[in-house]
């Protein structure tokens, strides 16, 4: 009999992030009693990370924007393979979600008449968000915390949950680990909102923490929830290639929002070369055109830096591969050439965009209000996740919500920049809503003791383990975590094919068999390779699902990318949704399932935005 | 490469002391991609708090060669490698373990803090109007991290461990931020002169000095909150109004 802390929740949420937060202060408006684990101190959640924006269309700038256009753009980023009603509650509350954190004490920046300013982004038809320099996200997240503990909501900062709890078919809370002393919790909660946030830790080249171990995907998927879409990851087009410590670390596309270009070893200014069709009506095809876009021309149109990520991250592979690269194989991204353009330039970019100026000059040496910055595709975000009703954001578990990035629908095959932020907002709070209607529905389930007794001792096995296999092989948990992401990112990452997708999952098998076996030094006292280790289980299960739903999607569309399968569509093969489920023999079995014919009324929308 | 010495404190609160590691370094390097390869190669179970590895969080504070620092945006190149560099926990905290220190005080510092309270709104969608200049220093103060570094260097906390008396330089950068918010309605005054302990300050800037975020938190921050203060409660005027509405 293993011994726990236990604690007793209506609402229990897990995740602090902006999703996790949002969720929390709703579910706690009633006088329910609302539990928050965060993996890290609160505040510190990747949320913070968000840099150029969150969407909402305001119409603040430019009065064309409308939650009609926002929806349309969405769609269209997505490839029309998102959940058109979740682009459509998206779009709609989204200016609402907004206004509240003003509210809350968010401070955004102004307009001349004293409004909500907002700035352009890719796939974003007018300026449309809202944001504090580059920094938004940490506003948003301060904003958001800094209302939260007033609300009576218990956080349990530095706790990992390692599993859920189910009494029969229901949630019924979550098991996990508090890092301090290692001491064993149980949750007990009538209902659970995943707000884990992505899985981005499974590649090597990536702007996530520590944290981002695919933590909600895996065990929403061993509850029995499914998992939509996790073939589309999203590379980040822009992230620092040097120096190597830095590699991979985000550079906003707030940049490319004020004017900034990106150019080849050539000094061609390569976007130019490769429109796709779904957008040249939409793009300029001069520099000065695209020049006065960023600067609120609304006659004119976005330039070609301001694509859709996955399309930018794309063209920059290319200029590398094509040996058109920088010297430390990215490409360069220029924001310092606008002192042609403007008078104090310089002061205008330290203004507009400080966090940048700051990490490139602290890490890299560089003045980017002078000289160009090196980029580089980077892992950013996770389009798809645990799949949710649009409303509700239930998952196929009763009483298991999920929100923000480790659930999905919203994007699509590819996520618009500033999206992230909305989405979690909207979501966020839809699903602490709805989690709070069901907890006051459905009474509490006791929880199954004896569920808990096999996964503490499974939790506690890593101390077990011997520190070598018998072959002399390391099984330290660092070394099979570097083993996954060098696999993924040379076999999953932005060029896939049969070949590499097939080898990927037998190497994710091999290393999950090592994963078994993976030894822990110390004691249970805030030890940073107990907890690598137990991350494991989640990173192996949301790359196999990622690699699982690439092998299954025969076509290139959004971020998804087959060398072997350059078309956007198989044929005869319609819209479709990849969807994975763990059968009742523990397999991760993927189908499709093809996306019902739109709504008609939002059919008209996207046909009327062309 | 070439290798460097870390002297790292490892250990919890009954049993530390500084252990040296040899590891590789390469350019452009920070002390928090030395202490993980370390810790992946030599001291898997070494404590070390960090997440966004790029100066946003405020995760990996710690003293580096004595001098409050984030881990993650302090270069080797700006240490002297010839001799070991020194990775200790912030002093002014108790220590969890190795280089994580005990922050939960400053949460509940803040918690017990009067929260923003707004104007009825402006305008009839509920939105505010505000000049970008008149919200230009509150976004300066809401650039914080909160890494806790200045609550680290200030000696009331630091030497005097007058931690139930003052709640240090971050809270009253929070203060001003709330305090100076164009549409804040609250009034924080009686609580800065007396639970939270603005008089403790004798404004030596240290504070400002380790600010990662480059906050003029004495300046711009503590020293208009001192004067807010004296004239409320200092003011002769005032003082004899107070005496005759009581």
């Amino acid at each position: 009999m293993s011994s726990y802390e236990t604690h007793e929740y209506d609402v229990l949420i897990i995740g602090a992030g902006g999703a996790g937060l949002r969720a929390a202060i709703e579910a706690a408006v009633g006088d329910l009693k609302v539990g928050l684990v965060c993996k890290s101190l609160l505040g510190k959640a990747h949320t913070v990370m968000a840099e150029g924006g969150v969407a909402a269309a305001l119409a603040n700038v430019d009065e064309r924007d409308s939650w009609r256009v926002h929806f349309a753009d969405t769609m269209r980023g997505g490839q029309y393979l998102s959940n058109a009603r979740m682009a459509e509650l998206h779009a709609q509350e989204s200016p609402d979600r907004v206004r509240e954190l003003e509210a809350w004490g968010a401070l955004f920046d102004r307009t001349q008449d004293g409004g909500i300013l907002q700035r352009n982004f890719g796939g974003h038809q007018y300026p449309r968000l809202a944001h504090v320099g580059d920094r938004t996200g940490l506003e948003m997240i301060r904003a958001l915390q800094d209302h939260g503990i007033h609300q009576g909501i218990e956080v349990h900062m530095e706790n990992t949950v390692v599993s859920l709890l189910k009494t029969g078919d229901r949630i019924s809370g979550a098991f996990g680990y508090e890092r301090e002393k290692g001491r064993f919790k149980v949750f007990t909660a009538k209902a659970v909102v995943l707000a884990t946030g992505g899985a981005g830790k499974a590649y090597k080249v990536t702007s996530n923490s520590w944290e981002y171990t695919g933590d909600g995907h895996a065990l929403a998927y061993h509850a029995g929830a499914e998992l939509i879409d996790m073939e589309f990851v999203q590379f980040h087009p822009t992230g620092m290639v040097w120096p190597p410590s830095v590699r991979g670390i985000l550079v906003t596309e707030g940049v490319r929002g004020e004017g900034g270009i990106l150019t080849n070893s050539e000094g061609t200014r390569f976007m130019f070369d490769d429109i796709p069709e779904l957008y040249v009506n939409q793009t300029a095809d001069n520099p000065e055109e695209g020049w006065r876009y960023t600067q609120g021309d609304r006659e004119a149109r976005r330039p070609p830096e301001l694509l859709t990520r996955d399309h930018v991250a794309r063209c920059i592979v290319r200029e590398v591969q094509e040996g058109r690269g920088s010297p430390h194989g990215g490409v360069f991204l220029d924001i310092a050439w606008i002192k042609e353009k403007i008078p104090n330039a310089a002061e205008h970019i330290r203004r507009k965009l400080p966090s940048m100026y700051h990490q490139f000059r602290e890490l890299a040496n560089i003045d980017i209000t002078a000289e160009p910055m090196e980029v580089g595709p980077t892992t950013h975000y996770i389009m798809g996740g645990i799949r949710v009703d649009p409303d509700s954001q239930m998952t196929a578990v009763p009483g298991l919500f999920a929100a923000g990035e480790c659930a999905a629908g919203l994007h699509g095959a590819n996520r618009l920049g500033g999206n992230s932020l909305s989405d979690l907002l909207v979501f966020g709070k839809r699903a602490g809503e709805y989690a709070a209607q069901f907890a006051m529905e459905n009474g509490a389930v006791p929880i199954d003791e004896s569920e808990i007794d096999t996964i503490a001792a499974h939790t506690l096995k890593p101390f077990e383990n011997p520190q070598t296999d018998g072959n002399d092989n390391n099984t330290g948990p660092y070394d099979i975590q570097a083993q996954l992401q060098e696999k993924m990112q040379e076999l999953v990452g932005i060029a896939r094919s049969q070949e590499s997708l097939t080898q990927a999952i037998e190497e994710i098998q091999n290393l999950r068999e090592k994963a078994e076996n993976v030894h822990a030094i110390g004691n249970r006292e805030y030890n940073a390779g107990w907890h690598t280790a137990l991350d494991l289980d989640c990173l192996l299960t949301a790359s196999e699902a990622i690699a699982l739903a690439a092998l299954e999607r025969k076509a290139s569309i959004g971020a998804h990318s087959r060398d072997d399968f350059p078309e956007k569509e198989e044929s005869g093969a319609g819209k479709y949704n990849t969807i994975i489920k763990k059968t009742d023999d523990g397999e991760m079995l993927v189908r499709r399932e093809p996306i019902d014919e739109l709504r008609a009324d939002l059919q008209e929308i996207i046909d009327e935005m062309g | 490469m070439s290798k460097a010495t870390f002297r790292i404190w490892r250990g919890n609160s009954d049993d530390a002391q500084f252990v040296d590691y040899d590891t590789e370094v390469s350019e452009g390097m920070v002390v928090l991609d030395a202490v993980h390869r370390i810790q992946a190669e030599q001291a898997n179970d070494m404590a070390v708090r960090w997440n966004c590895k790029a100066g946003k969080c405020g995760s990996c504070s710690a003293e580096i060669n004595g001098q409050p620092k984030l881990m993650c945006m302090t270069r080797l190149d700006t240490v002297p490698l010839d001799a070991p560099v020194t990775v200790e926990p912030m002093r002014a905290f108790p220590i969890i373990k190795d280089l994580v220190a005990d922050v939960s005080w400053n949460f509940k510092v803040k918690e017990r803090m009067k929260p923003f309270a707004p104007r009825p709104p402006d305008a009839e969608d509920g939105t505010w109007r505000m000049e970008q200049e008149d919200i230009d220093h509150v976004q300066e103060f809401r650039k914080c991290i909160e890494c806790f570094l200045c609550q680290d260097v200030c000696h009331v906390l630091r030497d005097h461990k007058l931690h139930d008396e003052f709640i240090g330089p971050r809270f009253l950068v929070y203060a001003a931020s709330l305090e100076m918010h164009p549409i804040d309605t609250e009034n924080r005054l009686e609580e800065l002169k007396n639970s939270d302990g603005i008089g403790y300050c004798n404004i030596t800037k240290c504070c400002t000095k380790v600010c990662p975020e480059h906050i003029t938190i004495t300046d711009n921050a503590i020293i208009p909150l001192k004067e807010r203060v004296v004239d409320e409660f200092y003011d002769p005027i005032k003082k004899l109004f107070r005496v005759f509405s009581r």
